[in-house]
């Protein structure tokens, strides 16, 4: 299963190094990753497979809501189906 | 990025964070047709089991999906066959009992309304129906969740002017009876034109008899998206504003179908309509009257605006109904006063009036909805306003429906609160001179001829 995971927010060191660990420690492989400055607003996507992820989608939710609250930024994990349905045909 | 771009990624997210896309409800039609039975303890007990196991699941559900895409899923509901149909067998004219069943299974079970203590009594008003138009007040106002909706007209059979003259009774009534709580009961109360059956959103969902043991339907909203796509081409013409709100409906219906198709397979129920709708809330920014005021109307309710929400509502099932397998419901914008920030600002200061509502419900879903009226109006007043908008239904071929709210020792200017979704109504002014006789007369304006169209 793939997922979509998002970070946005005022840019600063170490963003993807902490939300990488974070990945990797649970399991998640990164497939590919983009970040740009939209609308002044750092934004970070990343295509995971979370096929061998050792926790729950909602488990794994948390902990990334829980990182961005300690950072300062807000992160998202959402199922890539609705980017999907929403953008292509 | 693989198959996605950035951009499309946030253009979702900023849909979702700051423009309130949601899915408004996932509502799950459940048929009591065989839960008739002549002992009407007996039956109630077979409604509440058969609703408790179909839709045990349905608020995890729902919540499980919400979490896996990231989408709020604002509302998971019910709908019921209309219980006229069910009641009928039991040897008993007192319904309150199951109103009060529905109300306990939607509280046990965790969903916020529950639709379907519904009449259909647009010919003729049998024994069973009957009972349940006698209990709709006491039944409303004695449970929180159980919403009613009674149809009076077709296209196909006309208006039945009794009915319309007892509901104008039985809103009053029930108005009074919920006094104390801002006459909430009439929130909880449609009058319909050409009721459809596969309706999601309430108060005026059902199941209709033509349904399937059980299904899934989804009701998108989304005002705010097409707000903020039109936003970005102020001053092009027409036939840009157009392809911009179909192309923003397309991709909101997408997500209502991706979701659909989810709650379908996770509860193992047929996916039975997407409903197209753009249902406004109260909160700013999430408002129908303000894209019709995007458009270049200084104020909704000003001259310009029938044609706008005509664009608007058309453009918006254009889109939508490419997105989705099933479309059905209502499918249009939904111009609800109360539940729609720019629409009360417009009432307050006198540009949108009742007779302009009117005017725009001939071109949208669905109709005069969630208005509040003086308290002191007339039942035969509130019933001639019915009948206006039962005929715009039937010679249109569309659904259209009453709520309006005659709040209890209120007058014009004041304000009536409902809270949540349902908002806060400003009392809207009804004409003074009298309908009662038109009224009382009763029997019924036969089905309109369709040829000759003119």
């Amino acid at each position: 299963m793939r997922a979509v995971v998002t970070v946005m927010g005022k840019d600063r060191t170490g963003i993807i190094a902490k939300t990488s660990t974070l990945l990797a420690e649970n399991g998640v492989n990164i497939l590919d990753i983009a970040q740009t400055i939209l609308q002044d607003i750092f934004t970070m996507t990343m295509m995971v497979d979370i096929e061998k992820c050792s926790i729950g989608f909602d488990e794994l939710a948390a902990k990334l809501d829980e990182l961005g609250r300690e950072i300062g930024l807000e992160i998202r994990i959402q199922h890539s189906d609705i980017f999907n349905s929403m953008h292509r045909i | 990025m693989i198959n996605i771009s950035s951009n499309e990624i946030v253009e979702t997210i900023k849909m979702i964070r700051d423009e309130h896309l949601d899915i408004r409800t996932i509502t799950m039609g459940i048929s009591l047709l065989d839960c008739a039975d002549e002992d009407c303890n007996r039956a109630c007990g077979k409604i509440y089991d058969k609703i408790m196991r179909c839709a045990r699941k349905l608020v995890s559900c729902g919540e499980e999906i919400s979490r896996k895409y990231g989408i709020p899923i604002i509302n998971k509901r019910i709908s019921v066959t209309p219980i006229s149909l069910v009641a009928a067998a039991s040897k008993t004219d007192d319904y309150l009992p199951f109103a009060k069943t529905l109300d306990r299974a939607a509280r046990e079970l965790g969903v916020n309304f529950i639709g379907g203590y519904s009449a259909l009594v647009y010919k003729g008003i049998s024994k069973g129906d009957e009972y349940l138009l006698n209990s709709i007040p006491e039944a409303l106002c004695t449970t929180e969740r159980v919403c009613s909706s009674v149809g009076v007209a077709t296209t196909k059979a006309g208006i039945n002017m009794d009915a319309v003259g007892r509901m104008g009774r039985i809103i009053c009534d029930t108005a009074k009876m919920s006094a104390d709580n801002s006459s909430m009961g009439c929130a909880k109360l449609v009058v319909f034109a050409n009721p459809v059956e596969d309706n999601p959103f309430m108060a005026g969902a059902f199941h209709g008899v033509g349904e399937g043991d059980c299904v899934i339907n989804v009701g998108i909203s989304g005002p705010g998206v097409v707000k903020s796509a039109l936003e970005q081409v102020r001053g092009e013409d027409f036939g840009v504003v157009a392809e911009t709100i179909k192309r923003t409906a397309f991709k909101i219906t997408r997500m209502g179908q991706l979701v659909a198709q989810e709650a379908s397979r996770m509860l193992n129920v047929p996916f039975g309509i997407v409903d197209l709708s753009l249902a406004p809330t109260p909160e700013v920014g999430d408002s129908v009257a303000y894209i019709l005021e995007e458009m270049g109307l200084e104020k909704c309710g000003t001259h310009g605006t029938t044609a706008a929400l005509a664009l608007l509502n058309d453009a918006v099932k254009k889109g939508g109904v490419m997105a989705s397998g099933y479309v059905g419901g209502l499918s249009g914008a939904f111009i609800p006063v109360s539940e729609d920030a720019g629409m009360i600002a417009a009432a307050e200061c006198g540009a949108l009036t009742l007779d302009k509502l009117e005017a725009m419900t001939c071109v949208c879903s669905v109709g005069l909805d969630m208005i509040a009226i003086p308290g002191d109006t007339p039942a035969s007043t509130v019933s001639a306003i019915i009948a206006d908008e039962m005929a715009i239904g039937m010679i249109n071929q569309k659904t259209t429906a009453v709520r309006v709210i005659p709040a209890a020792g209120k007058k014009v200017g004041d304000s009536v609160e409902f809270g949540g979704l349902l908002g806060a109504a400003p009392v809207m002014p009804v004409h003074e001179y009298s309908s009662e006789k038109f009224i009382e007369r009763g029997g019924r304006i036969p089905a309109p001829i369709h040829s000759l169209r003119n």
